[in-house]
């Protein structure tokens, strides 16, 4: 460890409010990026369940990609 | 070799083998991250002339390289999107430009963190910060573009354009700090010749912009799961999905 103390770490001799509020924000914007298409998935898996059992009928055909020989 | 394309055109193959990727890559580069930051904010030692406020360098950094990147990335599934009609490209496509800008947002920002106390001011409309606040118009551009149009097959067909123009952007950017002298610094790692940065210093930020890279790809295979999901919502496999037995 570079600093003597946790103190001396979160000071910087000056610059820590720069160095910590950089890296505080950055944390939050990739939080935000790989937290929300992780929600977002589970909120359509979780609305297409309930579709689905509502219909209970199995939806026609096992229609793929039509591109994709052998799948 | 065909086989591997043809799949990747395939949604329950590309859904499925993402989220067999995401279980271990996601994890490997949270840690990696962790890792790579904390060397680099407690462990190295601080620049002799700029102090501790270079730190900012271990993020600042590497969210601009991914940043770059991630504009090829963009661009390429566009142009694939555009010339064989690949639905899965289109796809990609969509999914980089919200990952890309939050990147780009996050290199300004630390930027403009880091020049306070560097140069004593946040902003300046020099070549470099310029160029790099109209990488991040040019992904929000598509992000904004792709919503603008209700015919979908238009929008992709739009954005993959629009990224394609925005490529002139990339070389500006890159050689900006070469071509306009202004208060931002050169290139400190170079892949021909010395680079000018310790090995102390180097090896955590070499790790962190692995770690960047690792983000930039967990968050755009996530995007993608998600739009796989949303467009073939009606389809027999993501039906299946349901079964009982398959959670």
């Amino acid at each position: 460890m570079y600093f003597e103390s946790v103190s001396d770490a979160l000071l910087m001799d000056g610059h820590g409010g720069f160095v910590w509020s950089a890296y505080l924000l950055t944390a939050l914007v990739l939080t935000l990026i790989l937290l929300g298409p992780r929600i977002k998935e589970r909120k359509i898996l979780a609305r297409l369940k309930a579709e689905q059992r509502r219909n209970n009928t199995p939806v026609q055909g096992g229609e793929v990609e039509s591109n994709a020989p052998g799948s | 070799m065909w086989s591997f394309f043809h799949k990747l055109g395939s949604p329950p193959w590309l859904y499925a083998i993402s989220g067999t990727l995401l279980r271990w890559l996601l994890p490997l580069t949270l840690v990696t991250l962790l890792v790579a930051l904390f060397w680099g904010v407690l462990y190295t030692a601080p620049d002799f002339r700029q102090g501790n406020s270079y730190r900012i360098i271990y993020i600042h950094v590497p969210a601009a390289v991914v940043a770059l990147a991630g504009y090829y990335v963009m661009a390429l599934a566009g142009a694939v999107s555009l010339i064989w009609k690949m639905k899965m490209a289109d796809v990609a496509m969509k999914a980089c430009a919200p990952v890309g800008a939050a990147l780009t947002f996050i290199a300004l920002l630390t930027g403009a963190i880091w020049g306070k106390p560097t140069w004593g001011t946040w902003w300046v409309w020099d070549a470099r910060i310029t160029s790099m606040l109209i990488l991040l118009f040019l992904y929000l551009g598509v992000v904004a573009l792709y919503e603008a149009y209700d015919n979908k097959a238009a929008a992709s067909k739009a954005c993959a354009v629009l990224s394609l123009v925005g490529m002139v952007n990339i070389p500006i950017i890159y050689k900006s700090v070469d071509w306009w002298y202004s208060l931002h610094q050169p290139a400190s790692i170079k892949f021909t010749g010395e680079s000018s940065i310790d090995p102390s210093m180097l090896y955590p930020l070499l790790l962190s912009i692995v770690a960047f890279y690792g983000v930039f790809t967990c968050a755009l295979l996530m995007n993608m799961r998600t739009e796989i999901l949303t467009r073939e919502a009606r389809t027999g496999w993501v039906s299946r999905l349901f079964e009982p037995g398959r959670s």
